[in-house]
């Protein structure tokens, strides 16, 4: 139950921060959230990983959708994807999950030194 | 001891943002990037995307509305042409604003700044071409022109402040791509960059000059020998002034120095510099018919461009109405005003006049450090301008450049463009863009132009580049003027470097603006231009030498035979693929083929030759087999004479080669004078043949024989990303072709203007309103214009605010 309300308040708070913070701000999120709900360090980072790994991926997706993968299929031949938009989702998603998930777990860390 | 996982994970973390938000080499911050509210997601847009939206500028004087048709074409309603030229500034922004900045920093010699010094330090090298050049020089002085003009410079000011209103508001996620992929933002707009961006301009149009090449082939070849290379009269040149015109005695006779055997023609000192030149095909075709030869009985005016085929498109298409005028056609991103289009009176359209208008001369420095120099005797002291280069990632290059009294020395001891001879030459470049002017004014008096003389009246603002303008008006009217600020020049002034010691060799005027050649409403009842030789021997001025012939004698061949002219006629012209080139080359080669040297694969495919119909049509392969034929007889013919040095060259143009062809089949150098024996031309002709058939064998091999898989054209994007360009384009056409569609330059914009009373307009262009990647309006028409299909253009009336076809309207409150 922590956790799945750890993930869902990581993914919330992550997209507000969105809306006032540059990117990182994601990892401010995962490690706030962290702090006030503790889990074991493992879990922590369980779910700040999996919050950005659905915020990403759902918006990436989301957004890819409404753009009928115009940029997408771009973006994925800059960067070494071989034109594959749901490739370029997954690693937007991975992206933003790692920087979430290592939040959060210090996150956690933190909480245990308090 | 808890706190060093908490340390460790701590570094991590941060250590992971550090790296996700820093760039490595050429990529950017995948952190930012990948981010969906920050990076390339949010320019990821819908295709359902709802562009109205009501906006509020205390800039503006009163309301305006902009309406958006189907294709994100605006439609401007606006009550004053302050709040227009604000509102286009703003426009051009949105949708165009890293293109906009990107060209003025490449025209301001600042691309080391966005892209670092470039692989051997290419961009280095550009950024220093066009500092010393006196791009920025130039454009301070036309600035101080445009804000001297109370028009031009109130509409610049709006523009500007139009610009900087979107830019202002831009969130880092709005940033266009292109930001994002490089890392970097905007800055504010400025009139100056204005400025700059009508200086690129002329840089693509009127920067090209061959004067190191001839005056290195000046000191390598006889006198005779160059003649013969370089002849200054095509004889199939069908000039854009009839050879029947008459022309005023000249009001500014000019007169060869004294010295100019000794020190000027007989002079056999060789350059070593190489300049940054610009794309030579940027030319464009242009032809209005009177309403004599038309069905309708009223004239139609054509015109297309010919520029690079970029993306984002160089042209922003759009209408422009106020009480005073309504204009429609397409404009620069970067500047006010409609550029080439029409109005409710009348139409314009323009092509390059191709003057030379850059001039070297050449200049002794007194010593290393630059700061005087040989004039008249004495040494005189030079203006060091000190250009300051920044670099990404680097530390700013400091370039000092003289000032003489001709101009800027572009090349010395200290830069000496592409090349990497080290040399103790110094030559001086004077250029006409470096002379005041307003070119702006061109266009801020056409659009409300109502009649022949207001056009006369608007094109005398034209100084650099000079261009022939085209003209059609409802009234019946047709006219075409070569106007520009153009040096009166002796014969072969400035075709080679000059001596800089003195003033005997600087320009002695421009040609009085009377002395221009035009026509308005000729006998044969059309006019036309296609970047050809302006007009015989019988013009008191001296022309220069270097144009093309081909797409002009193609045009008026046509134009002589039509009449009961259609649009429809117009636009089959505009895309005709017929290469008069060929017809004129192909002979030669058929000719003096010795077929029993030939295996069978190469009878094979001198067969496909001799079919084709001289049509660069896409799925031709003749065009493919006589481009690489005629291009190995060129090396054969040439090589041999021009790689005994290692100087800047040019080669002879195609049609002096086919013209002494014709002409001699003993042309002198046929000859390979590296060998004992004497070459004739039936062998030379089937030793270019042979040594074409590989490539052609490969070509067919890699499914690449039929012309538009050859040619190859793309719209590209201007960082030459495959990604973000639409290569491989079924498009025919070429360099001879009035479809002059080349792999990728050609027709930039295609216009037909019928004016009948509701004027009947029609237009293309390779791209789409949009300079975003991601938008479905990046490359909206291109489809139509590899098709030769047209648009028509829909001029919006006050009181079809409300039709059906407007799918976005944009309300401006103040």
């Amino acid at each position: 139950m922590k956790f799945i309300v750890s993930i869902l308040l990581i993914a919330l708070l992550s997209f507000l921060s969105g809306l006032y913070l540059p990117w990182w701000g994601i990892a401010l999120a995962a490690a706030l959230i962290s702090v006030l709900i503790q889990q074991r360090p493992g879990m922590a980072f369980l779910s700040g990983f999996l919050a950005l790994l659905l915020l990403w991926g759902a918006m990436a997706w989301g957004i890819d959708g409404a753009n009928n993968s115009i940029l997408s299929k771009k973006i994925a031949l800059i960067l070494p994807l071989g034109g594959n938009s749901l490739l370029l989702i997954l690693v937007t998603a991975l992206v933003g999950a790692l920087v979430g998930g290592s939040a959060a777990l210090t996150g956690s860390y933190l909480k245990k030194l308090l | 001891m808890r706190i060093v996982p908490f340390f460790l994970s701590f570094l991590l973390t941060v250590g992971l943002i550090f790296v996700l938000n820093t760039q490595w080499g050429a990529v950017p911050p995948v952190g930012k990037f990948l981010s969906p509210q920050h990076g390339c997601w949010q320019n990821a847009e819908s295709v359902d995307k709802d562009f109205s939206a009501t906006l509020s500028f205390p800039d503006l004087k009163e309301k305006a509305r902009v309406c958006f048709d189907e294709h994100l074409i605006p439609h401007i309603f606006a009550s004053n042409e302050e709040d227009a030229c604000y509102i286009q500034g703003y426009l051009h922004a949105k949708f165009r604003l890293w293109q906009m900045e990107f060209q003025t920093h490449a025209a301001a010699g600042r691309l080391s700044e966005i892209l670092g010094a470039g692989p051997g330090n290419g961009y280095l090298k550009y950024d220093r071409e066009m500092r010393r050049l006196g791009m920025v020089y130039g454009a301070e002085k036309t600035l101080l022109e445009i804000e001297k003009d109370s028009t031009t410079k109130k509409d610049c000011d709006a523009y500007t402040a139009g610009v900087n209103a979107w830019i202002s508001n831009l969130k880092e996620s709005d940033l266009p791509i292109e930001y994002k992929l490089l890392n970097y933002r905007p800055e504010p707009w400025s009139n100056l960059k204005i400025a700059l961006f009508m200086k690129n301009m002329a840089y693509d149009l009127a920067g090209s000059d061959e004067d190191f090449e001839l005056t290195n082939a000046k000191a390598l070849f006889s006198k005779e020998d160059f003649a013969k290379l370089y002849p200054t009269r095509q004889d199939s040149a069908d000039p854009v002034f009839p050879r029947s015109m008459a022309y005023l005695s000249p009001g500014l006779p000019v007169k060869a120095p004294a010295t100019a055997d000794s020190l000027y023609f007989n002079n056999t000192d060789s350059v070593t510099v190489r300049e940054v030149k610009p794309e030579k095909n940027n030319g464009s075709n242009n032809w209005a018919v009177s309403g004599k030869k038309t069905q309708s009985g009223r004239p139609i005016l054509c015109n297309d461009p010919h520029l690079g085929t970029n993306l984002p498109s160089i042209w922003y298409e759009m209408q422009i109405r106020t009480p005073e005028f309504n204009t429609y056609g397409v404009s620069f991103p970067g500047a006010p005003y409609i550029v080439i289009g029409f109005n409710d009176s009348c139409a314009w359209g323009i092509t390059n006049a191709g003057r030379d208008v850059r001039d070297y001369y050449s200049i002794h420095f007194k010593d290393t450090t630059r700061r005087e120099y040989r004039f008249k005797g004495d040494w005189k002291a030079a203006d060091q301008r000190i250009e300051t280069i920044k670099i990404r990632g680097e530390a700013d290059f400091i370039d000092i450049v003289s000032y003489t009294v001709f101009g800027p020395v572009m090349y010395d001891r200290t830069f000496t463009g592409l090349s990497t001879t080290p040399t103790e030459q110094a030559y001086a470049v004077h250029w006409s863009a470096n002379d005041p002017s307003n070119e702006l004014a061109v266009f801020s008096h056409l659009r409300s132009a109502k009649n022949y003389d207001d056009y006369k009246h608007a094109i005398r603002y034209l100084s650099t580049p000079g261009q022939n303008i085209v003209f059609a008006a409802k009234s019946g009217d047709i006219a075409i003027w070569q106007q520009g600020q153009f040096p009166a020049k002796w014969k072969e002034q400035g075709a080679f470097v000059m001596p800089g010691t003195d003033s005997s060799y600087m320009w002695q005027g421009n040609i009085p603006a009377d002395e221009n050649p035009y026509m308005l409403n000729p006998d044969r009842n059309f006019v036309s231009s296609a970047n050809q030789l302006a007009s015989d021997t019988s013009y008191p001025y001296f022309l220069g030498s270097s144009y093309p012939i081909y797409r002009g004698k193609i045009i008026n061949r046509k134009l002589e035979k039509y009449n009961s002219i259609t649009v429809k006629d117009m636009i089959n012209m505009q895309t005709d693929n017929y290469d008069l080139f060929a017809e004129m080359a192909r002979p030669i080669l058929l000719k003096y083929i010795d077929v029993s040297q030939l295996s069978p694969d190469e009878q094979k495919y001198l067969g496909m030759i001799r079919a084709w119909r001289l049509r660069n049509d896409p799925e031709e392969r003749g065009p493919t087999i006589f481009k690489l034929w005629w291009s190995k007889l060129e090396k054969g013919i040439f090589d041999d004479e021009f790689s005994v040095t290692t100087l800047p060259m040019m080669r002879p143009y195609e049609s002096t080669l086919v013209e002494a062809l014709l002409k001699d089949s003993a042309y002198k150098f046929v000859d390979n004078i590296h060998t004992p024996g004497k070459e004739t031309l039936a062998q030379v002709v089937t030793e270019a043949f042979k040594n074409a058939v590989p490539e052609i064998a490969q070509a067919e091999k890699e499914d690449r024989l039929e012309w538009a898989k050859y040619k190859d054209t793309w719209a590209r994007h201007l960082l030459r990303l495959p990604a973000f360009s639409r290569m491989h384009l079924p498009i025919g056409g070429g360099t001879h072709s009035i479809n002059a569609a080349k792999q990728f330059h050609g027709p930039s914009w295609r216009m037909i203007v019928h004016l009948t009373n509701k004027t009947e307009a029609y237009g293309v262009f390779p791209g789409g309103e949009s300079g975003n990647p991601g938008s479905p309006y990046y490359d909206t028409f291109i489809d139509h214009w590899v098709e030769g299909k047209y648009y028509p253009l829909w001029v919006m009336e006050q009181d079809e605010l409300k039709d059906k076809r407007v799918k976005w309207t944009m309300i401006f409150n103040k």
